[in-house]
Protein backbone atom coordinates (compact mmCIF):
# COMPACT_ATOMS: atom_id res chain seq x y z
CA UNK A 1 0.00 0.00 0.00
CA UNK A 2 1.48 3.35 -0.75
CA UNK A 3 1.39 5.28 2.35
CA UNK A 4 2.53 8.44 0.96
CA UNK A 5 -1.68 9.22 0.54
CA UNK A 6 -2.04 8.86 4.62
CA UNK A 7 0.42 11.76 5.10
CA UNK A 8 -1.05 14.70 6.30
CA UNK A 9 0.33 18.40 4.71
CA UNK A 10 1.96 20.23 8.09
CA UNK A 11 -0.06 22.58 9.67
CA UNK A 12 0.88 26.29 8.50
CA UNK A 13 3.13 27.81 11.55
CA UNK A 14 2.92 31.02 12.86
CA UNK A 15 5.60 31.91 14.86
CA UNK A 16 4.46 35.48 15.95
CA UNK A 17 0.92 33.84 16.94
CA UNK A 18 2.23 30.76 19.00
CA UNK A 19 4.51 32.62 21.26
CA UNK A 20 1.86 35.32 21.86
CA UNK A 21 -0.54 32.41 22.71
CA UNK A 22 1.79 30.63 25.24
CA UNK A 23 2.46 33.81 26.65
CA UNK A 24 -1.29 34.39 27.51
CA UNK A 25 -1.90 30.97 28.82
CA UNK A 26 1.60 31.46 31.01
CA UNK A 27 0.41 34.75 32.39
CA UNK A 28 -2.85 33.28 33.00
CA UNK A 29 -1.57 30.55 34.86
CA UNK A 30 0.86 32.86 36.44
CA UNK A 31 -1.99 34.81 37.74
CA UNK A 32 -4.40 31.79 38.78
CA UNK A 33 -1.60 30.55 40.99
CA UNK A 34 -1.16 33.87 42.44
CA UNK A 35 -4.55 34.26 43.34
CA UNK A 36 -4.22 31.04 44.83
CA UNK A 37 -1.56 32.16 47.50
CA UNK A 38 -2.70 34.19 50.75
CA UNK A 39 -6.35 33.61 50.89
CA UNK A 40 -7.67 31.93 53.83
CA UNK A 41 -9.54 28.60 52.72
CA UNK A 42 -10.17 27.79 55.59
CA UNK A 43 -12.81 28.59 58.14
CA UNK A 44 -15.30 26.78 56.30
CA UNK A 45 -18.17 25.98 58.62
CA UNK A 46 -18.45 22.28 59.83
CA UNK A 47 -21.86 22.36 59.43
CA UNK A 48 -22.12 24.03 55.71
CA UNK A 49 -23.33 20.72 53.79
CA UNK A 50 -26.19 20.32 56.49
CA UNK A 51 -27.38 24.31 55.94
CA UNK A 52 -26.88 24.29 52.50
CA UNK A 53 -29.21 21.24 52.41
CA UNK A 54 -31.21 22.88 54.60
CA UNK A 55 -31.86 25.58 52.11
CA UNK A 56 -32.63 23.51 49.29
CA UNK A 57 -34.95 21.47 51.50
CA UNK A 58 -36.77 25.11 52.06
CA UNK A 59 -36.68 25.97 48.43
CA UNK A 60 -38.97 22.36 48.05
CA UNK A 61 -41.18 22.83 51.44
CA UNK A 62 -41.74 27.05 50.83
CA UNK A 63 -43.43 28.77 53.83
CA UNK A 64 -46.67 29.12 52.38
CA UNK A 65 -48.22 31.18 54.44
CA UNK A 66 -45.45 33.95 54.01
CA UNK A 67 -46.76 34.81 50.69
CA UNK A 68 -49.97 36.57 51.46
CA UNK A 69 -51.15 37.34 54.80
CA UNK A 70 -52.50 41.12 54.48
CA UNK A 71 -49.54 43.06 56.72
CA UNK A 72 -47.65 45.00 54.20
CA UNK A 73 -44.49 42.61 55.65
CA UNK A 74 -45.62 39.74 53.05
CA UNK A 75 -43.98 38.45 50.31
CA UNK A 76 -46.28 39.87 47.68
CA UNK A 77 -45.98 43.26 49.00
CA UNK A 78 -42.84 43.33 49.35
CA UNK A 79 -41.81 41.80 45.64
CA UNK A 80 -44.14 44.62 44.53
CA UNK A 81 -42.31 47.03 46.39
CA UNK A 82 -39.06 46.21 44.89
CA UNK A 83 -40.75 45.83 41.39
CA UNK A 84 -41.51 49.61 42.09
CA UNK A 85 -37.87 51.07 43.38
CA UNK A 86 -36.92 49.28 40.17
CA UNK A 87 -39.30 50.90 37.53
CA UNK A 88 -39.14 54.20 39.33
CA UNK A 89 -34.94 54.06 39.90
CA UNK A 90 -35.12 53.14 35.95
CA UNK A 91 -37.21 55.90 35.14
CA UNK A 92 -35.51 58.43 36.88
CA UNK A 93 -32.09 56.65 35.49
CA UNK A 94 -33.46 57.48 31.71
CA UNK A 95 -33.99 60.51 32.24
CA UNK A 96 -30.59 61.76 33.69
CA UNK A 97 -28.91 59.37 31.20
CA UNK A 98 -30.13 61.51 27.78
CA UNK A 99 -27.90 64.58 28.55
CA UNK A 100 -25.17 62.45 29.41
CA UNK A 101 -25.41 60.45 26.44
CA UNK A 102 -25.27 63.18 24.41
CA UNK A 103 -22.12 63.95 25.74
CA UNK A 104 -20.35 61.05 25.49
CA UNK A 105 -21.30 60.11 22.32
CA UNK A 106 -18.61 60.49 19.69
CA UNK A 107 -20.14 61.95 16.88
CA UNK A 108 -18.48 63.73 13.61
CA UNK A 109 -19.46 67.53 15.01
CA UNK A 110 -17.58 66.93 18.72
CA UNK A 111 -14.42 68.02 19.58
CA UNK A 112 -12.88 64.60 21.01
CA UNK A 113 -11.91 65.92 24.42
CA UNK A 114 -15.69 66.42 25.43
CA UNK A 115 -16.91 63.03 24.16
CA UNK A 116 -13.78 61.97 26.04
CA UNK A 117 -14.36 63.28 29.41
CA UNK A 118 -18.18 62.19 29.41
CA UNK A 119 -17.31 58.79 28.92
CA UNK A 120 -14.81 58.79 31.75
CA UNK A 121 -17.35 60.51 33.92
CA UNK A 122 -19.26 57.68 32.86
CA UNK A 123 -17.16 54.84 33.77
CA UNK A 124 -16.53 56.52 37.38
CA UNK A 125 -20.48 56.59 37.66
CA UNK A 126 -20.40 53.18 37.03
CA UNK A 127 -17.53 51.95 39.18
CA UNK A 128 -19.06 53.68 42.10
CA UNK A 129 -20.21 50.94 44.37
CA UNK A 130 -24.45 50.78 44.08
CA UNK A 131 -24.21 50.00 48.21
CA UNK A 132 -22.36 52.27 49.42
CA UNK A 133 -24.66 55.25 47.29
CA UNK A 134 -27.58 53.32 48.93
CA UNK A 135 -26.25 53.66 52.55
CA UNK A 136 -25.54 57.62 51.38
CA UNK A 137 -28.94 58.07 50.18
CA UNK A 138 -30.22 56.12 53.63
CA UNK A 139 -28.13 58.81 55.16
CA UNK A 140 -29.96 61.39 53.38
CA UNK A 141 -33.44 60.48 52.91
CA UNK A 142 -34.05 57.69 55.85
CA UNK A 143 -33.88 54.09 55.52
CA UNK A 144 -36.57 52.79 53.20
CA UNK A 145 -37.49 52.25 49.28
CA UNK A 146 -37.00 55.75 48.74
CA UNK A 147 -32.91 55.45 49.69
CA UNK A 148 -33.24 52.51 46.95
CA UNK A 149 -34.81 54.45 43.88
CA UNK A 150 -32.61 57.55 44.84
CA UNK A 151 -29.62 54.68 44.55
CA UNK A 152 -30.30 53.08 41.74
CA UNK A 153 -31.71 55.96 39.87
CA UNK A 154 -28.27 57.85 40.25
CA UNK A 155 -25.85 54.15 39.79
CA UNK A 156 -28.15 53.46 36.05
CA UNK A 157 -27.30 56.37 34.94
CA UNK A 158 -24.02 54.59 34.41
CA UNK A 159 -24.65 52.06 32.05
CA UNK A 160 -27.66 53.46 30.61
CA UNK A 161 -26.25 56.62 29.43
CA UNK A 162 -23.02 54.46 27.85
CA UNK A 163 -25.86 52.09 25.86
CA UNK A 164 -27.43 55.46 24.93
CA UNK A 165 -24.32 57.16 23.85
CA UNK A 166 -23.52 53.85 21.77
CA UNK A 167 -26.93 54.07 20.53
CA UNK A 168 -26.61 57.61 18.85
CA UNK A 169 -23.36 57.11 17.64
CA UNK A 170 -24.53 53.90 15.42
CA UNK A 171 -27.36 56.77 14.07
CA UNK A 172 -27.02 57.39 10.26
CA UNK A 173 -26.44 60.69 9.35
CA UNK A 174 -29.16 60.60 6.44
CA UNK A 175 -32.13 61.56 8.15
CA UNK A 176 -30.63 64.57 9.49
CA UNK A 177 -29.37 65.64 6.54
CA UNK A 178 -32.88 65.43 5.02
CA UNK A 179 -34.06 67.93 7.00
CA UNK A 180 -31.65 70.00 7.33
CA UNK A 181 -31.85 70.14 3.33
CA UNK A 182 -35.57 70.95 3.36
CA UNK A 183 -34.88 73.92 5.65
CA UNK A 184 -35.15 71.91 9.12
CA UNK A 185 -33.78 73.76 12.14
CA UNK A 186 -32.00 72.58 14.71
CA UNK A 187 -34.78 71.83 16.88
CA UNK A 188 -36.62 70.01 13.64
CA UNK A 189 -33.67 67.67 13.17
CA UNK A 190 -33.88 66.88 16.92
CA UNK A 191 -37.69 66.16 16.49
CA UNK A 192 -38.35 64.52 13.32
CA UNK A 193 -35.12 62.51 12.90
CA UNK A 194 -32.66 62.29 16.15
CA UNK A 195 -35.62 61.28 18.18
CA UNK A 196 -37.97 58.91 16.32
CA UNK A 197 -34.52 57.20 14.64
CA UNK A 198 -33.46 57.08 18.87
CA UNK A 199 -36.79 55.78 20.26
CA UNK A 200 -36.38 52.30 19.32
CA UNK A 201 -32.99 51.62 21.28
CA UNK A 202 -33.40 53.94 23.81
CA UNK A 203 -36.68 52.13 24.95
CA UNK A 204 -35.15 48.49 24.17
CA UNK A 205 -31.69 49.86 26.42
CA UNK A 206 -33.98 50.76 29.41
CA UNK A 207 -36.03 48.29 29.51
CA UNK A 208 -32.73 45.66 29.58
CA UNK A 209 -31.40 48.16 32.34
CA UNK A 210 -35.11 47.62 34.13
CA UNK A 211 -34.16 43.74 33.47
CA UNK A 212 -30.82 44.67 35.43
CA UNK A 213 -32.87 47.19 38.21
CA UNK A 214 -35.17 44.38 39.04
CA UNK A 215 -32.23 42.39 40.46
CA UNK A 216 -30.35 45.03 41.90
CA UNK A 217 -33.42 46.20 43.66
CA UNK A 218 -33.63 42.91 45.66
CA UNK A 219 -30.19 42.98 46.83
CA UNK A 220 -30.25 47.06 47.98
CA UNK A 221 -32.66 45.68 51.00
CA UNK A 222 -29.72 44.15 52.72
CA UNK A 223 -28.23 47.10 53.49
CA UNK A 224 -31.97 48.08 54.48
CA UNK A 225 -32.60 49.98 51.06
CA UNK A 226 -36.11 48.60 50.60
CA UNK A 227 -37.54 45.74 48.61
CA UNK A 228 -36.85 41.77 49.12
CA UNK A 229 -33.53 42.00 50.08
CA UNK A 230 -34.34 43.09 53.97
CA UNK A 231 -36.61 40.12 54.99
CA UNK A 232 -34.61 37.38 53.12
CA UNK A 233 -31.53 38.40 55.32
CA UNK A 234 -33.59 38.44 58.87
CA UNK A 235 -34.60 34.94 57.73
CA UNK A 236 -30.80 34.05 56.55
CA UNK A 237 -29.69 35.01 60.12
CA UNK A 238 -32.61 33.47 62.24
CA UNK A 239 -31.70 30.34 60.02
CA UNK A 240 -35.53 30.10 58.96
CA UNK A 241 -34.97 28.10 55.59
CA UNK A 242 -38.46 27.97 54.85
CA UNK A 243 -38.67 30.96 54.23
CA UNK A 244 -35.63 31.74 52.73
CA UNK A 245 -36.41 29.33 50.84
CA UNK A 246 -40.38 31.30 49.44
CA UNK A 247 -38.51 34.68 49.41
CA UNK A 248 -36.18 32.98 46.85
CA UNK A 249 -38.61 31.17 44.99
CA UNK A 250 -40.57 34.59 44.72
CA UNK A 251 -37.78 36.94 43.31
CA UNK A 252 -36.90 34.06 40.87
CA UNK A 253 -40.66 33.63 39.88
CA UNK A 254 -40.33 37.66 39.27
CA UNK A 255 -36.96 37.79 37.09
CA UNK A 256 -38.11 35.67 35.16
CA UNK A 257 -41.32 37.04 34.63
CA UNK A 258 -39.94 40.12 33.91
CA UNK A 259 -37.40 38.76 32.06
CA UNK A 260 -39.62 37.29 29.48
CA UNK A 261 -42.29 40.06 29.55
CA UNK A 262 -39.24 42.67 28.91
CA UNK A 263 -37.68 40.00 26.22
CA UNK A 264 -41.06 40.22 24.19
CA UNK A 265 -41.44 43.73 23.81
CA UNK A 266 -37.95 44.12 22.74
CA UNK A 267 -38.20 41.07 20.37
CA UNK A 268 -41.36 43.87 18.92
CA UNK A 269 -39.05 46.39 18.72
CA UNK A 270 -36.01 45.11 16.84
CA UNK B 1 -51.61 79.84 -4.61
CA UNK B 2 -54.05 77.73 -6.65
CA UNK B 3 -55.90 75.07 -4.20
CA UNK B 4 -54.28 72.01 -5.25
CA UNK B 5 -50.93 73.78 -4.56
CA UNK B 6 -51.92 74.55 -0.74
CA UNK B 7 -52.73 70.63 -1.07
CA UNK B 8 -49.76 69.91 -1.99
CA UNK B 9 -48.39 71.90 0.89
CA UNK B 10 -50.27 69.97 3.75
CA UNK B 11 -47.86 66.94 4.92
CA UNK B 12 -49.73 63.72 4.93
CA UNK B 13 -50.95 62.88 8.39
CA UNK B 14 -49.61 60.68 10.43
CA UNK B 15 -51.44 57.69 11.40
CA UNK B 16 -52.63 57.96 15.14
CA UNK B 17 -51.24 54.84 17.14
CA UNK B 18 -53.27 53.42 19.83
CA UNK B 19 -51.13 51.24 21.21
CA UNK B 20 -48.43 54.57 21.91
CA UNK B 21 -51.33 55.64 23.91
CA UNK B 22 -52.07 53.00 26.27
CA UNK B 23 -47.86 52.78 26.69
CA UNK B 24 -47.94 56.18 27.73
CA UNK B 25 -50.89 55.21 30.30
CA UNK B 26 -49.25 52.35 31.71
CA UNK B 27 -45.58 54.82 32.33
CA UNK B 28 -47.49 57.16 33.71
CA UNK B 29 -49.62 55.15 35.92
CA UNK B 30 -46.90 53.16 36.64
CA UNK B 31 -44.94 56.25 38.01
CA UNK B 32 -47.41 57.24 40.52
CA UNK B 33 -48.12 54.24 41.47
CA UNK B 34 -44.51 53.52 42.43
CA UNK B 35 -43.82 57.18 44.16
CA UNK B 36 -46.88 56.04 46.24
CA UNK B 37 -45.26 52.49 47.39
CA UNK B 38 -41.94 53.87 47.81
CA UNK B 39 -42.51 57.23 49.69
CA UNK B 40 -39.84 59.01 47.16
CA UNK B 41 -40.32 62.67 47.70
CA UNK B 42 -38.00 64.75 46.45
CA UNK B 43 -38.49 67.17 48.85
CA UNK B 44 -37.23 65.07 51.39
CA UNK B 45 -34.15 65.11 49.80
CA UNK B 46 -33.69 68.24 49.12
CA UNK B 47 -34.41 69.41 52.47
CA UNK B 48 -31.59 67.14 53.37
CA UNK B 49 -29.15 67.03 50.82
CA UNK B 50 -26.82 69.24 52.99
CA UNK B 51 -25.96 65.60 54.61
CA UNK B 52 -25.39 63.70 52.04
CA UNK B 53 -23.04 66.72 50.15
CA UNK B 54 -21.50 66.66 53.68
CA UNK B 55 -21.11 63.16 53.55
CA UNK B 56 -19.37 63.34 49.68
CA UNK B 57 -17.67 66.29 50.71
CA UNK B 58 -15.75 63.96 53.43
CA UNK B 59 -15.43 61.13 51.60
CA UNK B 60 -13.45 64.14 48.70
CA UNK B 61 -10.84 64.31 51.55
CA UNK B 62 -9.55 61.21 51.57
CA UNK B 63 -6.99 59.15 54.44
CA UNK B 64 -4.08 59.08 51.94
CA UNK B 65 -2.35 57.31 55.05
CA UNK B 66 -5.00 54.73 55.00
CA UNK B 67 -3.41 53.61 51.20
CA UNK B 68 -1.17 50.63 53.03
CA UNK B 69 -3.91 48.96 54.30
CA UNK B 70 -6.24 49.19 51.70
CA UNK B 71 -3.82 47.95 48.77
CA UNK B 72 -3.46 44.80 49.78
CA UNK B 73 -7.20 44.18 50.54
CA UNK B 74 -7.56 45.21 46.78
CA UNK B 75 -5.64 42.76 45.41
CA UNK B 76 -7.43 40.07 47.96
CA UNK B 77 -10.04 41.36 47.11
CA UNK B 78 -8.84 41.09 43.10
CA UNK B 79 -7.72 37.29 43.66
CA UNK B 80 -10.99 36.43 44.90
CA UNK B 81 -12.24 37.96 41.54
CA UNK B 82 -9.66 35.89 39.15
CA UNK B 83 -10.43 32.53 41.32
CA UNK B 84 -14.07 32.84 41.02
CA UNK B 85 -13.99 33.83 37.34
CA UNK B 86 -11.80 30.47 36.57
CA UNK B 87 -13.91 28.32 38.61
CA UNK B 88 -17.10 29.36 37.12
CA UNK B 89 -15.93 29.34 34.04
CA UNK B 90 -14.33 26.14 33.90
CA UNK B 91 -17.82 24.52 34.98
CA UNK B 92 -19.45 26.97 32.55
CA UNK B 93 -17.34 25.82 29.95
CA UNK B 94 -18.32 22.10 30.46
CA UNK B 95 -22.36 22.82 30.69
CA UNK B 96 -22.53 24.82 27.71
CA UNK B 97 -21.47 21.94 25.61
CA UNK B 98 -24.06 20.06 27.51
CA UNK B 99 -26.93 22.31 26.70
CA UNK B 100 -26.05 23.10 22.90
CA UNK B 101 -28.88 21.50 20.93
CA UNK B 102 -26.37 21.35 17.59
CA UNK B 103 -23.74 19.05 20.02
CA UNK B 104 -26.00 17.28 22.33
CA UNK B 105 -29.27 16.09 20.48
CA UNK B 106 -31.17 14.78 23.02
CA UNK B 107 -33.82 17.82 23.44
CA UNK B 108 -34.99 16.57 27.20
CA UNK B 109 -31.26 16.40 28.45
CA UNK B 110 -30.71 20.18 26.99
CA UNK B 111 -34.51 21.04 28.29
CA UNK B 112 -33.69 20.46 31.48
CA UNK B 113 -30.19 21.48 31.55
CA UNK B 114 -31.17 24.67 30.84
CA UNK B 115 -34.31 25.29 33.32
CA UNK B 116 -31.64 24.62 35.64
CA UNK B 117 -29.14 27.35 33.97
CA UNK B 118 -32.17 30.03 33.69
CA UNK B 119 -32.75 29.72 37.25
CA UNK B 120 -29.19 30.05 38.38
CA UNK B 121 -29.07 32.97 36.42
CA UNK B 122 -32.33 35.02 37.98
CA UNK B 123 -30.61 34.97 41.33
CA UNK B 124 -28.30 38.49 41.78
CA UNK B 125 -24.59 38.23 42.25
CA UNK B 126 -25.02 39.84 46.33
CA UNK B 127 -27.66 37.75 47.11
CA UNK B 128 -25.48 34.70 46.32
CA UNK B 129 -23.06 36.34 48.49
CA UNK B 130 -25.78 36.39 51.66
CA UNK B 131 -26.59 32.36 50.91
CA UNK B 132 -23.18 31.33 50.69
CA UNK B 133 -22.11 33.48 53.72
CA UNK B 134 -24.75 31.65 55.43
CA UNK B 135 -23.76 28.60 54.67
CA UNK B 136 -19.97 28.07 54.80
CA UNK B 137 -19.33 31.27 56.81
CA UNK B 138 -17.82 34.46 56.92
CA UNK B 139 -14.54 34.43 55.02
CA UNK B 140 -13.20 34.81 51.35
CA UNK B 141 -14.69 31.36 50.52
CA UNK B 142 -18.35 32.28 50.50
CA UNK B 143 -17.31 35.21 48.03
CA UNK B 144 -15.79 32.77 45.57
CA UNK B 145 -18.43 30.60 45.37
CA UNK B 146 -20.58 33.53 44.84
CA UNK B 147 -18.51 34.81 42.00
CA UNK B 148 -18.17 31.21 40.86
CA UNK B 149 -21.99 30.86 40.51
CA UNK B 150 -22.83 34.03 39.14
CA UNK B 151 -20.23 34.01 36.35
CA UNK B 152 -21.42 30.61 35.94
CA UNK B 153 -24.54 32.38 35.15
CA UNK B 154 -22.65 34.57 32.83
CA UNK B 155 -20.55 32.80 30.98
CA UNK B 156 -23.03 29.98 30.23
CA UNK B 157 -25.85 31.99 28.65
CA UNK B 158 -23.47 33.91 26.18
CA UNK B 159 -21.04 30.61 25.44
CA UNK B 160 -23.99 28.22 24.29
CA UNK B 161 -25.63 30.92 22.20
CA UNK B 162 -22.35 31.23 20.41
CA UNK B 163 -21.84 27.41 19.98
CA UNK B 164 -24.95 27.34 18.51
CA UNK B 165 -24.59 29.59 15.62
CA UNK B 166 -21.02 27.79 14.76
CA UNK B 167 -20.70 27.22 11.16
CA UNK B 168 -22.15 23.23 10.78
CA UNK B 169 -19.56 22.42 7.99
CA UNK B 170 -16.84 20.87 9.59
CA UNK B 171 -18.88 19.03 12.49
CA UNK B 172 -20.20 17.45 9.22
CA UNK B 173 -17.10 16.87 7.65
CA UNK B 174 -15.85 15.35 10.62
CA UNK B 175 -18.28 12.91 11.47
CA UNK B 176 -18.28 11.94 8.26
CA UNK B 177 -14.67 10.66 7.97
CA UNK B 178 -15.67 9.01 11.63
CA UNK B 179 -14.71 11.08 14.49
CA UNK B 180 -16.26 10.21 17.98
CA UNK B 181 -17.98 13.42 20.04
CA UNK B 182 -14.74 14.35 21.60
CA UNK B 183 -12.72 14.37 18.09
CA UNK B 184 -15.92 16.35 16.73
CA UNK B 185 -15.96 18.89 19.96
CA UNK B 186 -12.16 19.20 19.94
CA UNK B 187 -11.28 19.71 16.10
CA UNK B 188 -14.39 21.38 14.50
CA UNK B 189 -16.17 23.00 17.80
CA UNK B 190 -13.55 24.71 19.96
CA UNK B 191 -11.30 26.06 16.95
CA UNK B 192 -13.99 28.56 15.93
CA UNK B 193 -15.33 29.84 19.69
CA UNK B 194 -12.77 29.63 21.63
CA UNK B 195 -12.09 33.07 21.27
CA UNK B 196 -15.58 33.72 22.31
CA UNK B 197 -15.34 32.01 25.24
CA UNK B 198 -11.89 34.27 26.50
CA UNK B 199 -14.07 37.27 25.52
CA UNK B 200 -17.04 35.87 28.08
CA UNK B 201 -14.75 35.47 30.52
CA UNK B 202 -13.17 38.58 30.29
CA UNK B 203 -16.19 40.45 30.49
CA UNK B 204 -17.52 38.05 33.45
CA UNK B 205 -14.03 38.99 35.01
CA UNK B 206 -15.05 42.99 34.68
CA UNK B 207 -17.93 42.02 36.18
CA UNK B 208 -16.79 40.11 38.95
CA UNK B 209 -14.17 42.83 40.07
CA UNK B 210 -17.06 45.06 40.75
CA UNK B 211 -19.50 42.40 42.49
CA UNK B 212 -16.04 41.22 44.31
CA UNK B 213 -15.65 44.31 45.54
CA UNK B 214 -18.91 44.88 48.18
CA UNK B 215 -19.30 40.89 48.78
CA UNK B 216 -16.94 41.74 51.67
CA UNK B 217 -20.01 44.20 52.97
CA UNK B 218 -21.69 40.83 54.12
CA UNK B 219 -19.21 38.89 55.30
CA UNK B 220 -18.09 37.26 52.25
CA UNK B 221 -14.07 38.76 52.06
CA UNK B 222 -12.58 41.51 49.98
CA UNK B 223 -12.36 44.99 50.92
CA UNK B 224 -16.10 45.18 51.56
CA UNK B 225 -15.61 44.27 54.87
CA UNK B 226 -13.36 47.50 55.88
CA UNK B 227 -15.94 49.50 53.71
CA UNK B 228 -18.56 48.54 56.70
CA UNK B 229 -16.56 48.83 59.21
CA UNK B 230 -14.91 52.48 58.23
CA UNK B 231 -18.73 53.45 57.48
CA UNK B 232 -20.33 52.28 60.84
CA UNK B 233 -17.36 54.37 62.86
CA UNK B 234 -18.40 57.35 60.55
CA UNK B 235 -14.88 57.73 58.83
CA UNK B 236 -15.99 58.65 55.84
CA UNK B 237 -12.40 59.92 54.75
CA UNK B 238 -11.19 55.95 54.92
CA UNK B 239 -14.41 54.92 52.91
CA UNK B 240 -13.67 57.78 50.24
CA UNK B 241 -9.90 55.93 50.23
CA UNK B 242 -10.95 52.92 49.88
CA UNK B 243 -13.60 53.76 46.94
CA UNK B 244 -11.16 56.01 45.33
CA UNK B 245 -8.74 52.95 45.02
CA UNK B 246 -12.20 50.47 43.83
CA UNK B 247 -12.46 53.45 41.40
CA UNK B 248 -8.86 53.15 40.02
CA UNK B 249 -8.46 49.57 39.88
CA UNK B 250 -12.23 48.76 38.33
CA UNK B 251 -11.80 51.30 35.65
CA UNK B 252 -8.13 49.89 34.93
CA UNK B 253 -9.45 46.30 34.80
CA UNK B 254 -12.09 47.22 32.60
CA UNK B 255 -10.36 49.26 30.44
CA UNK B 256 -7.62 46.30 29.81
CA UNK B 257 -10.33 43.68 29.45
CA UNK B 258 -11.97 45.86 27.17
CA UNK B 259 -8.75 46.40 24.99
CA UNK B 260 -8.04 42.71 25.19
CA UNK B 261 -11.61 41.61 23.98
CA UNK B 262 -11.22 44.09 21.23
CA UNK B 263 -8.05 42.86 20.19
CA UNK B 264 -9.07 39.03 20.24
CA UNK B 265 -12.09 39.76 18.51
CA UNK B 266 -9.85 41.13 15.43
Amino acid sequence: MNTTYKLLPPKPKNTKKQVTTWLTVIVSIALIIWSCTGIDFGGIKATAGQIAGAIISGIFHPDWSYVYNGSGEDLVSQLWETLCIAFLGTFISAIISLPFAFWAAHTRHKKWYSSRSGKIVLAIIRSFPEIILALMFIKAVGPGSAAGVLALGFHSVGMLAKLFSEAIENLEEGPNEAVTSVGGSKVNVIMFSIMPNLMPALISNTLYRFDVSIRSASILGLVGAGGIGYPLIIALQYRQWNRVGIILLGIIVMVVIVDWISGQIRKRLV
Amino acid sequence: MSKTEQDLLNLPKKKFNYMNLVWLIVIVGGLFVSINETNTHLSVLFANFSQFTDIFVQMCHPDWSYSSTVIPLLLETIKMAILGTVIGSVVAFIYSLLIARNIVKNKAVTGVLRVIMNIIRTIPDLLLGAIFVAIVGIGPVAGILALSVFTFGVVVKLFYEAIETIDPGPIEALTAVGANKLQVIHFAVLPQIMTYFISYVLYAFEINVRASTVLGYLGAGGIGLYLQQTLQVFSYDKTGTIIIFIIIAVVLIDYVSSKSREALMR
